[in-house]
């Protein structure tokens, strides 16, 4: 045409590119379900699936040592006292009673994780029922419920914990209870927010429109979707859960005797740990390690949980 | 904000309203009475006892007298200890709780905060893995291990050490007591790694984000020197979700001196909170509770207002609210 428009164009350079549309079709990736595509985001995560292994190592191990052992829990030997480590066949060494340090850390592995599991569990009970049921009724419903658990939060739970303790003998099913009156409101809060906005999405009402009712709206539409957060805020109750059992045991208000949870042998060993650093460091590891591993585990299921927050 | 100022504090009120009645209903579950010991009391003592103390009225009576007492500041007299009241009790020690615990919202504070800041700025690199290291450890380790810890290394390994190098002839880092400046380094550090392990991680991403935002790069872009974009456009405002931290780390660390103080001999309010479930001393026990959780709540409220005025987008919100 004009000046500018000159084009020098050969055809032969070019190729004509002629689209299969079944190719276009085609699926290159494998079709995964959530969970199994939050599996396989986990599994990359190699930190976490190590101290994954370390858990459940710890949680076999926590019912089948103390039954196949030699020694007993309570089995004192008044010749062997404070032994250190691997001396006369004991692995980890005997307290200052001459009972055999390997035992007790196993059976308080046992203890201290029974009494973190059942409060993550009743976390997850009380907190998802709550939750669930102020963020689906909402309005006024919703507006007592959350203040309620305003008011429950504010309560500072370790002093409620160690009056309930006073209260109750001091045990396993005290760190329990203190969990069921006050240490659900994370959860709760977390799966009330989610409920919120779920229920009001597109496909919830068109559920609502086709007929589906409450229940059925409840179990198959917004359940699935809390589902994540719930795991993840569960496995980080453990961790605090054992925190809790561990610090009311180093204050004297844990397990009875004889039984031994990890908190109560820190504290046990703690008298004389200047002379014998082993018996307390031993349990103090384990704690550490295992708190360490259920926060570690926490973070990567959240990650693998919710592909939206990650970056 | 007038608005949010009020919910908030018709909130702590009620609160607290909750504690002191589940704190009252909940000694009169106690297991055995004060008057029960080694010792074989008269039934007419034991009456007299309790008419003295005011146990033998009924149970609405003694709560309105218990609440009438709260409101004039009165927490009773400790039933263990013979003629003190639990006012005096606190008044005494729990200026040690308090020193302890704010040492180590200070040393908390100011180290996570430098630890944050140091791993914002070297993200990905040596510096940023070793701030999530210690992040990790002070979020996993219970203060009590790691009061133990350095209670053995420095405290016992380390002066001993020194004790053989230099001649001394004290302990370089005291184990137990709360006297000298050297007496007031192992506690509150112990007490508040865990303070600053969580500041560090919630500075570092909220650091992360606002170094990622637009004003951000319009302030490199202008030429400003890093220093400057760092300090004078980035910290500011990183650091307000640190402060709405602050309330509830408050509460944490003082409820942490419980142990902290039994481990390291510190004669402040943890120890007897501990003592008075063990020896049923339960005005004591009740009153510390009720004291603690006063106080706690209202340091809360205190950062929430203090919060509002420092972030002026909270102030508009809660007109809207």
């Amino acid at each position: 045409m004009g000046k500018r428009g000159e084009y020098n164009m050969d055809l032969a350079n070019f190729d004509k590119i002629t689209m299969n549309l079944e190719d276009k079709e085609q699926i290159l990736r494998p079709s995964m379900g959530y969970w199994k595509d939050s599996f396989r985001r986990f599994k990359e995560n190699k930190i976490a699936v190590v101290l994954t292994i370390y858990i459940i190592i710890l949680f076999f191990g926590s019912i089948l040592v103390p039954v196949f052992s030699s020694y007993s829990i309570s089995d004192q030997e008044l010749m062997k006292q404070n032994l250190s480590i691997g001396e006369e066949g004991h692995i980890f060494g005997t307290d200052g009673f001459g009972r055999d340090i390997f035992v007790r850390v196993w059976y308080g592995a046992r203890i201290s994780l029974f009494i973190a599991f059942v409060a993550a569990f009743v976390d997850l009970i009380i907190g998802v029922l709550y939750g669930g049921i102020s963020g689906y009724f909402g309005g006024k419903v919703d507006q007592i419920m959350t203040r309620i658990i305003d008011v429950i939060q504010a309560i500072p739970f370790m002093i409620f914990a160690i009056l309930l303790a006073a209260i109750l003998e001091p045990g396993i099913f005290t760190i329990i209870i203190a969990y069921a009156i006050l240490g659900w409101t994370n959860m709760a809060r977390q799966v009330r927010g989610l409920v919120l906005q779920i229920k009001n999405q597109e496909y919830v009402l068109a559920a609502r429109v086709l007929g589906a009712n409450s229940r059925r709206i409840m179990y198959k539409h917004i359940f699935p979707n809390v589902i994540g957060i719930v795991v993840v805020t569960m496995t980080l109750t453990i961790p605090s859960a054992m925190f809790t059992e561990a610090f009311l045991s180093y204050i004297g208000l844990g397990v009875p005797l004889p039984q031994a949870s990890w908190g109560t042998l820190a504290s046990d060993a703690a008298g004389t740990f200047i002379s014998y650093p082993s018996q307390l460091f031993i349990p103090a590891i384990f704690i550490s390690l295992t708190i360490l591993s259920f926060n570690l585990i926490g973070d990567a299921l959240r990650d693998a949980l919710d592909p939206k927050l990650r970056k | 904000m007038i608005r949010y100022l009020t919910k908030r504090i018709i909130l702590s009120i009620v609160t607290l309203l909750v504690l002191i009645t589940a704190t009252f209903l909940l000694m009169q579950l106690l297991p055995g009475d004060p008057f029960t010991g080694e010792k074989v009391i008269k039934p007419e003592i034991l009456e007299n006892m309790k008419e003295k103390y005011g146990l033998d009225k009924p149970l609405y009576i003694q709560y309105f007298n218990y609440l009438k007492n709260l409101l004039h500041g009165d927490l009773g007299d400790s039933l263990n200890f013979k003629n003190r009241s639990v006012n005096a009790i606190i008044s005494e020690s729990f200026k040690y709780s308090f020193e302890l615990g704010l040492r180590a919202l200070i040393f908390g504070i100011i180290g996570g905060l430098i630890i944050g800041i140091i791993a914002s700025i070297n993200r990905g690199k040596f510096l940023d893995s070793i701030s999530i290291f210690i992040a990790v450890i002070g979020v996993s380790v219970p203060s009590f291990i790691i009061g133990a810890i350095i209670q053995y290394f420095l405290g016992y390994m380390f002066s001993a050490y020194l004790k053989e190098a230099l001649g001394l002839t004290y302990n370089f880092f005291p184990i137990t007591g709360w006297e000298s400046f050297w007496h007031k380094l192992l506690p509150p550090f112990a007490l508040g790694m865990s303070a600053l392990a969580s500041i560090s991680r919630l500075m570092r991403s909220s650091m992360l984000e606002v170094l990622g935002l637009d004003y951000i790069k319009t302030a490199k872009a202008k030429g400003l020197t890093s220093k400057k974009v760092i300090f004078k456009h980035t910290i500011r405002n990183a650091i307000i979700p640190v402060i709405t931290y602050l309330g509830p780390l408050t509460a944490m660390l003082l409820t942490g001196t419980f142990v902290i103080e039994q481990i390291f001999d510190i004669p402040g309010l943890g120890k007897h909170f501990v003592d008075s479930v063990r020896t049923n001393d339960y005005t004591l026990l009740s009153g510390l509770t009720i004291f603690y959780g006063a106080f706690l709540i209202s340091a809360i409220v205190i950062v929430d207002i203090l919060y509002g005025i420092i972030d002026p987008r909270i102030r508009l919100d809660g007109k809207k609210g």
